[in-house]
C-alpha cells in the first residue's frame, strides 16, 4: 500500500512540476515518460486470471455470438425504442442547456460548474439521482442531460470562440447583438455544431443502454440479465441489435425527423412511480449530511471529533485505495490505448489497405467503439475473473478504436509523394511521423475520458473509486458516496487541466470534433 | 429558419416531458424483491404472486424488477414500492428508514436459515463442523454487499474467527452479485471459497445445476432469520382501513404449491420487527449499519 501510495504521488508531483521547466520536452520524450509510468504501474497492478479455466466460457460465449437468438427477448422492439428515446431526451436536452449555457461560459462560476458535473459520469449521475427521484424516467434523461450540458457548452463555446466570420467585417454599424449571432456567428459554426450534436448522439446512445445495467428498461438491463446468466445467444443478439442501430444512425437520424422524434420521444419512455417532492428535500437536508453530523449538537466538540474520525475512515481507508487504483488504472489503460491505436488505424487507412481490407477494418472499429466500454469490461470480468486486466483490454479496445477511427480517416487526407515508400516504411517514415501530433492530440483528450471511465468500473468489482462508491450506495450510506464521487470528480478535473496543459505546451490542436 | 424551428422543438420536448411524467403517476399496489438470485426466475415467480395478490386484495398490483439490493430498499423507501419481500439485511435496513413499516411474512424456512461455505474442489477443503480456517489466504467471494446470507453472515463469522477484516485474511475478496453467480463463480474456480445462501443452493442443486465433483459445501452457519415480507405504514390510508391486514392475511394464505416452490418456501408464516433484532446487532457490529 505505501509503495503504490508513493508512486501515484510521485506521478502527480512530476506532473505538475514540469511547469517550472525552462523548455517543455518534445513530443517524443513526453511519449517516452508516459511509457515508462505505465511500465512503472503494472508492477504494482493486479493483473492475474483468477478463472482456472476462461476458455470452456470463452468457448460457450463463442458459440453464443455464432447463434444470436433475436426473439430471446420479449418486447425487444420496445426495449430499443426506449433506448433510443432516453437517448434522445437526454442530448436534446444537454445540448440545448449546454447551447445556452456556451453564450456565458466566459462566466468563471459558469466554466467551473459545467467542468464539475461532466467530470461525473453518467452512471454515477444515475445512482445519485436514483436516490432522488427513483427508479422514473426522469432519472434516465438527467442522468444523461446533466453531464452532457457540460460537455455541450465547453465544445460550443470553444467552437463559437474560435470562429471569426468575416462577414463581421462588413456588417453595419448599429447591428444588434442578437441580429449579430443568429445572422453572422452561428451561421458559421452551424455545421460544426450539428455535427458535434448528433456525435453526441450516438454517445447518448451507448451511455442510454449502460444505464439499464443500474436498472432502467434500456437494451443494458436484459444484456445485464443474459450475460449474468450465461444466456450467451440472448446477449448477441442484444449487442448485435445495438450494433445496428448505432450503423444505421445515419438512415433514420434525418434532420427532417428530428422534429417528430423530440416530440415523440417523451411519451416513448415508458411509466415509472410518480415522484414525491419530499424525498428530493430530504436526500439534500438529511441523507447528504455527513452521519456524525446529522441530528447531532453542532455545538459540542464531541460532534466535531467523531465527524473527524469519519472523515479521516473514509478518506484513508476509502478514498485513498481508490484514487491509487483509479491512477494506475488510467496510466496502464492510457498508454495501451496509444499502442492500440498505432496498430488499429492503418486498418481502415486507403494509403495502407484496398476497398475489401479497409470494409473488414471498419467493422472492427465500429463493433469496438460501439460497445460501451463499461458492457466490454463486464464481458472480460466474466471470463477471467476480478483483477486490472478486464480493465485495461476494455478501456483499450474501446478508445484505441475511438481514436484509431479519427487518426485513420485523418490519414486519408494527407498527399504522398508519387515515390513515396510502401508498407511498413511508408507507415513508420511517413505516415506515422504526419499524423503524430493529431495522434498524441486526441490521446491527451481521451486522458479524462479514460479516467472517468476507469472510476465507474469499480461498480463491477475492480477496486477503483466505483467500488467503494458502489458500496456506499450499497450500504445506503450517501453522505459517503456523495464525498467519495466529489473526490472522483475533483480528480478528474484534475487529470483534465493536466491533459489541456500537455496538449498547449506541445502545441497540439485543440480542434478535435469529438470526445 | 433551421435553429428556431430546432429550439421550438426542444421547448415542446421540454413541456411534454413535463406531461409525460405526470401521467405517469398512477395507484397500483407495487411490490418488489430483491434480486438475490437468476432474474428470469425472478420474474417468472413475482409476475405470478402479482396476479394472485391482484385476485386476493382486490386492487392492480404491480412488480417492479430491480438490479440491486440498495434499489430495493430505495424504492421502499421513496414509497414508488408499498410491500417489498427483503432479505434479513435489507429488511433491517429499509425498517430503519421508513417510520411505521413492518414485517408482515417470513417464509416457513425463514426463522432458521443458513449460509453455506463452499469451496471448489481444488482447494482440498472438506465439509467439517468446526469453522475451516484452511481458508485463510485463498480467494473468496460474497454475493450482493446487501446480501444477508451471502454478505453480514459470513462476513460476522469470518470477523469472529479471524478477528480481522476480510481483505486482510483472503488473497482476493469479491462480490459476486447473487446467490446463483456465486456457486457458478466457486465452480468455474474463478474464487475458490465463497458463502451462498442455502435455499438457493439446495434449489439449484435439485435443478442439476451445480456440479459436486467441482464445488461442495464445507461448513454451514449457526442459524438466524432471514427473508420477510415488509410493508409501509401509510397503505392504509392510501388503499383502505385494514389494507394491511388483508395483504397479511392473502400471503399467510397463500397455498398454491407451484407459487410456493419458487421461492421457495413450504409456507408463510407471521413476522414482526423484533424477530430481526439479532440481525440489527450484527450488522451494527460489523458497521454494516450505524
Amino acid at each position: 500500500m505505501r509503495l503504490p501510495t508513493a508512486y501515484c504521488a510521485a506521478i502527480l508531483i512530476f506532473f505538475t512540476r514540469l511547469k517550472s521547466l525552462s523548455t517543455f520536452p518534445t513530443a517524443r520524450t513526453v511519449s517516452l515518460g508516459f511509457v515508462v509510468v505505465a511500465v512503472g504501474c503494472l508492477v504494482f497492478a493486479d493483473l492475474s486470471i483468477t478463472t482456472l479455466d476462461p476458455w470452456t466460457e470463452m468457448k460457450r460465449m463463442g458459440m453464443g455470438f455464432v447463434t444470436p437468438n433475436f426473439f430471446a427477448v420479449t418486447n425487444i422492439g420496445k426495449v430499443m425504442i426506449q433506448t433510443i428515446a432516453f437517448a434522445m431526451c437526454g442530448v436534446a436536452l444537454g445540448a440545448f442547456f449546454g447551447f445556452f449555457l456556451a453564450q456565458v461560459f466566459h462566466i468563471a462560476l459558469v466554466r467551473w460548474s459545467c467542468a464539475f458535473v461532466r467530470a461525473i459520469h453518467e452512471l454515477f449521475w444515475a445512482l445519485i439521482l436514483l436516490q432522488i427521484l427513483g427508479l422514473t424516467p426522469l432519472t434516465g434523461v438527467l442522468a444523461i442531460a446533466i453531464p452532457y450540458a457540460g460537455i455541450c457548452a465547453k465544445v460550443y463555446a470553444e467552437t463559437l470562440e474560435e470562429s471569426q466570420p468575416a462577414v463581421l467585417q462588413v456588417l453595419p454599424a448599429g447591428s444588434g447583438i442578437v441580429s449579430i449571432f443568429f445572422f453572422a456567428r452561428l451561421p458559421d459554426v452551424w455545421v460544426h455544431i450539428k455535427n458535434y450534436t448528433s456525435y453526441r448522439f450516438e454517445c447518448g446512445l451507448r451511455s442510454s443502454a449502460v444505464l439499464g445495467f443500474i436498472g432502467l428498461p434500456t437494451m443494458g438491463f436484459y444484456l445485464e440479465t443474459a450475460f449474468s446468466e450465461g444466456n450467451y445467444s440472448e446477449a448477441a443478439a442484444l449487442l448485435l441489435l445495438f450494433y445496428g442501430l448505432i450503423a444505421s444512425l445515419r438512415f433514420w437520424l434525418k434532420p427532417r425527423l428530428l422534429g417528430f422524434y423530440l416530440v415523440a420521444a417523451p411519451f416513448l419512455l415508458g411509466e415509472g412511480a410518480s415522484i414525491r417532492f419530499d424525498n428530493v428535500i430530504r436526500f439534500f437536508t438529511s441523507d447528504i449530511v455527513p452521519a456524525p453530523l446529522r441530528d447531532h449538537d453542532l455545538a459540542l466538540t464531541q460532534t466535531w471529533s467523531s465527524f473527524a474520525d469519519w472523515l479521516q475512515m473514509l478518506l484513508i481507508d476509502q478514498a485513498l485505495p481508490g484514487i491509487i487504483a483509479t491512477l494506475l488504472l488510467t496510466q496502464i489503460a492510457l498508454v495501451c490505448t496509444g499502442f492500440l491505436t498505432l496498430a488499429l488505424f492503418p486498418l481502415i487507412s486507403d494509403k495502407f489497405f484496398g476497398k475489401l481490407g479497409r470494409t473488414i477494418g471498419q467493422l472492427l472499429l465500429i463493433v469496438l467503439r460501439s460497445t460501451p466500454e463499461f458492457i466490454l469490461a463486464y464481458i472480460f470480468l466474466q471470463l477471467w475473473g476480478p483483477s486490472m486486466l478486464p480493465a485495461i483490454v476494455a478501456l483499450s479496445l474501446h478508445n484505441g478504436a475511438i481514436i484509431a477511427h479519427l487518426i485513420g480517416r485523418y490519414s486519408q487526407s494527407l498527399v504522398l509523394r508519387a515515390d513515396s515508400p510502401k508498407g511498413f516504411n511508408l507507415y513508420g517514415y511517413e505516415i506515422l511521423p504526419r499524423v503524430y501530433g493529431q495522434f498524441l492530440a486526441f490521446l491527451f483528450y481521451r486522458w479524462e475520458v479514460i479516467m472517468r471511465e476507469t472510476a465507474i468500473l469499480g461498480i463491477l468489482g475492480i477496486a477503483t473509486l466505483g467500488f467503494f462508491i458502489d458500496s456506499a450506495m450499497a450500504d445506503i450510506r450517501l453522505d459517503r458516496a456523495i464525498l467519495l464521487i466529489l473526490i472522483t470528480a475533483i480528480l478528474n478535473i484534475f487529470i483534465d487541466s493536466l491533459s489541456r496543459y500537455f496538449r498547449s505546451h506541445l502545441r497540439l490542436s485543440q480542434q478535435i470534433e469529438s470526445s | 429558419m433551421n435553429l428556431l424551428k430546432n429550439l421550438l422543438h426542444t421547448t415542446i420536448l421540454g413541456l411534454s416531458l413535463t406531461i409525460s411524467l405526470g401521467a405517469s403517476a398512477k395507484d397500483s399496489f407495487v411490490f418488489t424483491a430483491i434480486p438475490d438470485q437468476d432474474e428470469s426466475q425472478l420474474r417468472e415467480r413475482f409476475d405470478k404472486v402479482a396476479v394472485y395478490l391482484s385476485k386476493e386484495l382486490g386492487v392492480d398490483v404491480e412488480y417492479i424488477p430491480v438490479k440491486s439490493y440498495a434499489a430495493a430498499v430505495t424504492a421502499f423507501r421513496n414509497d414508488q414500492v408499498q410491500l417489498a419481500w427483503f432479505g434479513g439485511l435489507s429488511g433491517v435496513r429499509a425498517r430503519s428508514l421508513v417510520d411505521r413499516s413492518e414485517a408482515i411474512a417470513q417464509g416457513f424456512e425463514d426463522p432458521f436459515f443458513e449460509t453455506y461455505f463452499i469451496a471448489h474442489a481444488s482447494t482440498g477443503l472438506k465439509n467439517s463442523v468446526d469453522f475451516p480456517r484452511e481458508m485463510l489466504g485463498k480467494t473468496f467471494t460474497f454475493g450482493s454487499k446487501g446480501s444477508t446470507s451471502g454478505r453480514l453472515m459470513p462476513e460476522y463469522h469470518i470477523r469472529q474467527q479471524f478477528d480481522k477484516a476480510p481483505q486482510d485474511i483472503f488473497s482476493k475478496v469479491g462480490f459476486s452479485g447473487n446467490h446463483s453467480k456465486t456457486i457458478a463463480l466457486v465452480q468455474s474456480g474463478a474464487y475458490e471459497v465463497g458463502a451462498v445462501n442455502f435455499q438457493v443452493w439446495k434449489k439449484d442443486l435439485a435443478a442439476g445445476k451445480i456440479d459436486t465433483d467441482k464445488v461442495s459445501i464445507i461448513w454451514t452457519t449457526p442459524s438466524y432469520p432471514d427473508y420477510q415480507w415488509t410493508i409501509r405504514g401509510d397503505v392504509d390510508q392510501r388503499w383502505s382501513a385494514g389494507f394491511k391486514k388483508k395483504v397479511t392475511k392473502a400471503l399467510l394464505d397463500m397455498k398454491d404449491k407451484d407459487l410456493l416452490a419458487s421461492f421457495p418456501r413450504s409456507s408463510f408464516i407471521p413476522a414482526s420487527n423484533s424477530d430481526y433484532d439479532t440481525i440489527l446487532n450484527m450488522a451494527k457490529e460489523i458497521k454494516l449499519i450505524d
